[in-house]
């Protein structure tokens, strides 16, 4: 004669699952990882002695002081307004001598197009703190976020970030992001 | 005519809770997916600047983390309160970068080992002094990805 098992008592299955579920709450985390992207220029110590020239017209010199004060091409400027600078600057709308000259480039997807040779030259002091730095690279990016925005949607009428990634690229190519940092200076004092 | 009969109290069955263990391990795997593990334990001050244009990183396993900052209360003694570096569980000077990105290289698999990208994770009060530095030595250790740890204002 067959003896029927008993049932295994269950009920404890959901105090084992609530003791995993408390160990794995306590023990993670759930922020997600973000910040503002940059890709280094390669170490070239011989470039660094000699770096190349650029004519003056296709600089924008941002300048952030030990005090956090923040020049544009010289002048005293608020970091609110770098944006606009930025895009004034690298778009040349009126194509004015003094701002950027742009070059025939026969890109994919696009044809010949004009690239604008601006660059946007940061140079920030050893006293300067991250804080500021981080909101001058953050107008940077909002610039060029935009520029890119307004091509992606003059070509295909989509957001830029809507494209597939070739048609990312090759906006990418069209207004390729041009910020040069230079070296820290360290004026005045220590650090 | 029908009748209702009311046959007096009748008893309420007891809920089954026999689904209940299933619906813990329902939100167990939820939580086990969407985090991850707290992987060191924080020896600086790492209160992160904040900015709009922010992206999110992708693929948690090619990140490598490199923590700046002022050394927190209980390392203040022993390290002073200038701004040092944490790799991994220990301070470490600028020197020690190269030696770090290559481990962490050689901790990757083969194809992965170009696209690692290296988070700053950097305390808003800190000074470019220190973070020219590092990516001085970034850029000699040719590992040039690097992402500008900060986290999202929120939209007024």
């Amino acid at each position: 004669m067959a003896k029927k098992t008993p049932e295994i008592n269950a009920t404890s299955t959901a105090d084992i699952a609530f003791l995993l579920l408390v160990f794995f709450l306590a023990t993670t985390t759930m922020n997600v990882d973000s910040g503002l992207f940059r890709r280094l220029p390669p170490y070239q110590p011989d470039v660094e002695q000699n770096p190349p020239k650029y004519a003056k017209r296709n600089i924008l010199q941002v300048l952030v002081n030990r005090n956090n004060q923040l020049a544009i091409n010289g002048e005293l400027a608020d970091v609110s307004t770098l944006k606009d600078r930025t895009i004034e600057f690298i778009t040349n709308p009126a194509n004015r001598e003094d701002l950027p000259a742009k070059e025939i480039k026969t890109i994919e997807l696009f044809g010949p197009v004009e690239v604008s040779k601006g660059i946007v030259s940061l140079q920030s002091d050893k006293g300067t703190s991250y804080e500021m730095y981080i909101a001058v690279q953050d107008q940077l990016t909002a610039a060029y976020n935009e520029m890119r925005n307004n091509k992606a949607n003059e070509k295909w009428g989509k957001n830029f970030n809507e494209l597939s990634p070739e048609q990312q690229e090759a906006v990418k190519d069209v207004i390729p992001m041009a910020i040069s940092e230079a070296e820290p200076k360290s004026i005045g004092g220590k650090k | 005519m029908a009748k209702f009969k009311k046959d007096g109290k009748k008893e309420t069955p007891a809920i089954s809770t026999a689904s209940l263990p299933d619906i813990v391990f329902m939100l167990l795997f939820f939580f086990m997916v969407s985090t991850t593990m707290r992987e060191v334990s924080l020896m600086v001050a790492n209160a992160m600047p904040q900015a709009n244009e922010t992206v999110k990183l992708e693929k948690k396993s090619l990140v490598s983390n490199i923590y700046v900052g002022k050394p927190t209360d209980s390392y203040q003694g022993a390290y002073g309160t200038e701004p040092r570096i944490q790799l991994n569980d220990k301070f470490a000077t600028v020197g020690e970068l190269q030696a770090f990105i290559v481990s962490e290289r050689d901790a990757r698999k083969e194809e992965d080992r170009n696209s690692i990208t290296n988070n700053l994770k950097i305390d808003r009060n800190v000074t470019m002094g220190i973070i020219t530095d590092i990516k001085q030595e970034l850029r000699k250790a040719n590992s040039l990805r690097v992402n500008y740890g900060s986290t999202k204002r929120p939209t007024k």
